[in-house]
């Protein structure tokens, strides 16, 4: 182990530049916030992960967002394990009915101020999935939605590009 | 040759390595009672427009049988009465389906939470109203207490829930509920063209999107009778070793995570990373969805692809031994993940296990060679198996493998035919229905598709099943005697599938 933490040293970092703020086009960014709380929120954001009914391929990019290259949390962004820690709701899926109950409460159990970020083409209008029995076919059936992060699965340059949009939003 | 009831059936079919027979009540019964003694695995339980089918395979894997029973008052013998793999799936082919399994010892549903609105959809549905409460198997024992977890669990993970119940800090019983993540895909398969379905079955489960794409077109391909271009068998065999890198660094690092050792994380993290890089420069998405089609794939591999492949297979081999070194040389973390966890070669047979789980509890079982499939019939490989069924058996076993597939990859760079990468996909217009079947390895295991196309080549009928129908039981068992902290490291050594077996 000494040997990989000696190398680490004299590595240059892996962490890729953070994208232009524009470089994700078209976000639905509701001004649902009013300037009081995004001073109250600064720059950092507790994020709470919900799945509803994801296929999983969404949650491995959310991961990797955890990893050496897109290192999530130099932009004070973190992931935390309870909804009433939670600034920002990141969900994914097309909204199963059998998960409408355990978002609903997530929701209410997430204090103001907070956001929704429907996260993967499933989240924002079903995807794939769109049309069954088994699911309303995007999140926003449920819960107010803040803005919509595109893609099958978005990939992590794009879930980042997402985030740091809000924060500066956020930040104005 | 093994089953033993094939004089007796009333239809039988046979083609390549798959037969297929209709039975009656009877030997329904005798085949439920094979499966319990052990002469043939179950390798799933569905139900149909006009009755319930399951399939098995006979010890060697080297065929595979479809036994289908019509039920005309939608009822059938419960199988899962002599042989427990099949309860969950009786329980979900009742929801969906309508079929009542008689005499099974569990009759609570599976999938259906009462939210859909609507009763056994893809039978003779009718509106449904009300949710009512899920009974919990009751525990009784002095100073037992339960712990409720989920289905919103603490981390970036899919629902599910847990009924932990504890007695002190040891685990006395693991009761799973799950179905939360059901999507209905089996029914939104219906009716649509294979191009249509192919992007659903490679989304039952998304880290396995490649395997699952790849055992649909299978079945699809098997039914209608299509070879399928040389070159695109090899990318396809090259994009699901790629998939089983990925998923292999991920889960390992994610391993030794749970046991609190996070330089392995972070390392095996940037190994995963590398793969999906390569994985998108050389098929256009990281996780290469949508990259394998009926009758060949969507793309073929870039000119400076396998330079491409070659530098990040070079790269793994130089980093991956000092990471395994470190793992094996912690005794910190070997502490944790030696012993803990134990599975059974016993249940693990029973159960039909596959994948890293099968193979960590003494299963000698591969579907890339048994039934077996090409390309891997001209390309040299071992199936590591170990007996001691721990965390640490899963995650050696898992170690090999990614030695192995580094392998194949170059193997497969080696020998890549050239020619098209897509034949006539022209699904037989105008002919009778067909059906086929594949079982195809995934990194978590075997994962089985059966496909009945239409005369019109639409899709009449598919049925997926993800490995972890059977591995979620076993996790049961394995975590029995376990102290509750150990659970998310028991968990992740199985890393089965939510979305996967909720369908
Ligand atoms: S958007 Fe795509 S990757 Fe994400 S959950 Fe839906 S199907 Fe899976």
């Amino acid at each position: 182990m000494r040997k990989l933490l000696f190398e680490g040293l004299f590595q240059s970092p892996l962490t890729e530049p953070p994208p232009a703020a524009e470089a994700v086009a078209a976000f639905d960014l509701a001004g649902r916030l009013d300037r009081a709380a995004r001073r109250r929120l600064g720059r950092s954001l507790a994020i709470r992960h919900v799945d509803v009914g994801s296929c999983n391929g969404c949650e491995l990019e959310l991961h990797a967002l955890g990893n050496a290259f897109y290192d999530l949390e130099r932009f004070g962004l973190r992931f935390v394990a309870s909804p009433r820690h939670a600034d920002v709701l990141m969900v994914t899926g097309p909204m199963c009915k059998n998960m409408g109950e355990a978002l609903e409460r997530t929701w209410r159990a997430t204090p103001d101020p907070k956001w929704v970020i429907a996260v993967g083409d499933c989240a924002v209008d079903g995807g794939v999935f769109a049309g069954g029995y088994a699911c309303h076919g995007g999140i926003a059936a449920l819960v107010p939605v803040d803005l919509q992060l595109r893609g099958c699965p978005p990939q992590p340059l794009d879930l980042l590009a997402g985030l740091l949009n809000l924060i500066e939003e956020n930040a104005r | 040759m093994a089953i033993d009831c094939i004089p007796q059936a009333l239809k039988l079919r046979r083609d390549r390595r798959w037969w297929r027979a209709t039975v009656d009540d009877g030997l329904w019964q005798e085949t439920a009672a094979g499966l319990a003694a052990g002469r043939w695995t179950l390798i799933s339980l569905w139900g149909e427009a006009e009755g319930v089918r399951m399939a098995l395979a006979d010890e060697a894997y080297g065929e595979i049988g479809v036994v289908s029973l019509p039920c005309p008052e939608r009822r059938f013998p419960s199988v899962g009465r002599q042989h427990p793999p099949a309860l969950r799936l009786e329980r979900a082919a009742r929801d969906l389906f309508g079929l009542e399994a008689d005499g099974a010892p569990d009759h609570r549903p599976w999938l259906d939470h009462g939210r859909w609105g609507v009763r056994y959809p893809l039978g003779l549905a009718k509106p449904d109203s009300a949710a009512t409460p899920y009974e919990f198997l009751p525990v009784q024992g002095e100073g037992v207490h339960q712990i409720p977890v989920g289905p919103i669990h603490a981390g970036i993970i899919e629902p599910g829930h847990f009924r932990f119940s504890v007695n002190g800090e040891t685990v006395v019983r693991l009761e799973q509920r799950l179905g939360y993540v059901h999507k209905g895909i089996e029914g939104l398969m219906a009716g649509t063209d294979p191009v249509s379905a192919v992007r659903l079955a490679g989304r039952a489960s998304g880290d396995s999107t490649v395997a699952f794409a790849l055992a649909f077109c299978q079945a699809g391909e098997a039914a209608m009778g299509i070879d399928v271009p040389r070159r695109a068998v090899w990318l396809r065999a090259l994009m699901a070793e790629l998939e089983r890198l990925a998923n292999h660094f991920g889960d390992i690092g994610a391993i030794c995570n749970d046991a609190a050792f996070a330089i392995l994380q972070a390392r095996f993290a940037l190994l995963r990373e590398e793969v999906l890089r390569a994985a998108a420069d050389c098929f256009g998405h990281r996780l290469m969805m949508d990259r394998i089609l009926p009758g060949g794939t969507a793309v073929d591999l870039p000119a400076d692809g396998p330079r491409r492949l070659a530098r990040l297979v070079e790269m793994v081999r130089r980093q991956l031994p000092r990471l395994v070194e470190l793992y094996e040389n912690t005794a910190s973390l070997k502490g944790r993940t030696v012993g803990t966890g134990l599975l059974s070669p016993e249940l693990a047979r029973r159960f039909g296990a596959g994948g890293y789980i099968g193979r960590a509890s003494g299963r000698q079982i591969d579907a890339r060679l048994h039934p077996g499939y090409p390309p891997y019939d001209q390309l040299t490989f071992e199936v590591p198996v170990l007996n001691s069924g721990d965390v640490n058996a899963r995650v050696w076993v898992r170690i090999s493998e990614v030695e192995q597939s580094l392998g194949l990859v170059e193997q497969i760079l080696g020998a890549l035919p050239d020619g098209p990468t897509r034949g006539e996909a022209a699904a037989g217009q105008g002919e009778q229905a067909a059906e086929g079947g594949a079982l195809v390895e995934g990194f978590r295991g075997d994962i089985f598709v059966w496909l009945r196309l239409g005369g019109d080549g639409r899709v009449e009928r598919c049925h997926l099943r993800d490995p972890s129908w059977f591995q979620w039981p076993l996790l049961e068992a394995a975590i029995e005697g376990n102290i509750v902290a150990d659970f998310p490291l028991c968990n992740k050594s199985f890393n089965c599938s939510y979305s996967g077996q909720d369908g």
